[in-house]
């Protein structure tokens, strides 16, 4: 799974970076590379747009994976530069601007949004897979899952609302419900889709999530 | 009249919608009553129909109920959450109203709110299971009700689903939507008359009263438009003629309709006719079509 980014407004950029003159660049080499969206290419187009914009860059970087531990020991290898910026401006996913929250002492800001936990279903496109619901359903639908896939979530079957196999909101998408059912069909598994599916238990997407795992 | 005794008696049975407005203004609905009352076995009202936000389904249902109409009110899962789908179907019982439709409810994205965070905490089929639990006297945690509700719930069905594994799982749906407690379906608007006996004789076995939606049509533009965009609905070519060469559209439109409404009255067991805006023509339909 990748963590599906996109670059912010550079307007929405700047008004973060009104009171700083100097600022440091960091990208991710990870998801954001392969997105295009704070690999070493986009960092440095960056680094001439704040430049235009008035603004001082005091040094850059794409830390391998910006959202582990090594972050630290990055930030400790440029802490010059680091220290002659008022802030630092983060290429990378929410968990990469909280990793650089959390070992920097300098305000650190995100240049992207981050939009979902996906893959790459063919060249450049992206879907979600997964939002973490705490409770995977994916053994009664034949292993798509209607939380991601249907665009109101249902779990008893779908809306009226597909057109030509397509969904009414995203016309370009399949129905996850015909999706189920054909290969429900294909598995002989088709009474499946006939069963009552309890409402879901939305408790465990109750939030700050936590979990605690037996250490060995 | 009301629609359970009504439908209990095999009557052919006529409900109307009832949108309401965006604002406070009731002078519409008020007129609607006036016009409806003794015609139609129930009213229904829309529940912020396509996501735009309006006055809302309950209020609008009491309203009707004071004014001597048996509202359907129409319960949607896109803006409340299994605690406020609750406690609005209480609300709606110490109001007198009885009749609930359960629906999943429009996707936000295509209203006048974009931006709203859709719930659908639970989806239609949980929604009338919830509806026969508190029925039976317990909220859908299992506690215990003081004082319970004594509903008549109705679903939804799209008889026109164009493909078949579409069809099929409309179908495989209405069935846990009765398992689920759904004592009567109305359905999206039928046009293609011949497609929608298909679909009764598949849903024969399942004795369940369907009233099969009827939409008169307004102009050209507006057949095509929901041939194009509005999933299930399939306007013949031959009625889409008939309102081209229509020099009165309005005329036309009603008679399309009526004409319809008599070749569905042996088919299912009532109509429900959606008027959007044309509310107060509904009379005169139900003139043209002998009810």
């Amino acid at each position: 799974m990748i963590t599906i980014t996109e670059q912010k407004p550079l307007e929405q950029i700047l008004q973060y970076l009104e009171k700083c003159r100097r600022v440091y660049l960091i990208g991710c080499g990870t998801c954001a590379t392969m997105l295009h969206t704070g690999g070493k290419s986009e960092v440095l187009g960056m680094k001439d747009k704040l430049e235009a914009a008035g603004k001082k860059v005091t040094g850059w970087m794409v830390i391998p994976t910006a959202c582990d531990e090594l972050t630290r020991v990055a930030l400790g290898e440029n802490a010059k530069d680091i220290e002659a910026a008022d802030c630092i401006l983060v290429m990378a996913c929410a968990f990469g601007v909280q990793t650089v929250t959390l070992y920097a002492n300098k305000p650190a800001y995100p240049a992207l949004n981050t939009l979902f936990i996906g893959k790459e279903e063919r060249p450049a496109y992206f879907t979600e897979i997964c939002l973490q619901c705490g409770e995977c359903v994916l053994g009664q639908y034949a292993g798509i899952c209607p939380m991601t896939q249907c665009a109101k979530g249902l779990l008893n079957g779908p809306c009226g609302g597909s057109k030509n196999g397509k969904c009414e909101q995203e016309p370009e998408h399949d129905c996850a419900w015909i999706l189920i059912y054909e290969r429900l069909k294909k598995l002989g598994e088709l009474d499946k889709m006939k069963e009552f599916v309890p409402p879901k238990d939305y408790s465990k997407m109750k939030r700050p999530r936590h979990t605690e795992v037996a250490r060995l | 009249m009301s629609l359970k005794p009504v439908l209990d008696t095999g009557k052919f049975v006529v409900t109307a919608e009832v949108g309401p407005l965006k604002g406070t203004d009731t002078t519409d609905i008020e007129e609607i009553a006036e016009l409806l009352r003794g015609r139609v076995d129930a009213t229904n009202v829309t529940d912020q129909q396509s996501s735009v936000m309006r006055l809302g389904s309950l209020a609008t249902c009491h309203l009707l109920k004071e004014r001597g109409l048996d509202p359907v009110f129409q319960l949607t899962c896109r803006d409340r959450n299994r605690l406020a789908l609750q406690s609005d179907l209480l609300s709606a019982y110490v109001l007198g109203i009885e009749n609930v439709l359960a629906i999943t409810g429009d996707l936000p994205s295509l209203g006048d709110h974009p931006q709203a965070k859709p719930v659908y905490d639970l989806d239609s089929v949980q929604l009338l299971w919830v509806i026969s639990r508190l029925n039976e006297g317990y909220d859908m945690a299992g506690n215990e009700l003081k004082g319970k509700p004594s509903f008549f719930p109705g679903a939804v069905v799209n008889p026109g689903a164009d493909t078949e594994a579409a069809f099929e799982l409309q179908l495989i749906k209405m069935e846990k939507k009765i398992a689920a407690g759904a004592r009567f379906f109305q359905t999206q608007a039928v046009y293609d008359v011949d497609a929608f006996a298909k679909f009764m004789k598949r849903v024969e076995g399942f004795r369940v009263p369907v009233l099969a939606g009827i939409i008169p049509l307004k102009s050209v533009g507006m057949a095509r438009f929901m041939n194009k965009k509005v999933a299930g609905v399939f306007v013949p070519e031959e009625l889409i003629s008939k309102m081209a060469a229509a020099e009165d559209k309005a005329r036309t439109g009603i008679e399309i309709a009526a004409n319809l409404i008599k070749q569905l009255r042996g088919m299912c067991h009532g109509v429900h006719i959606m008027a959007i805006g044309w509310e107060k023509k509904v009379p005169e339909l139900l003139d043209a079509a002998g009810l």
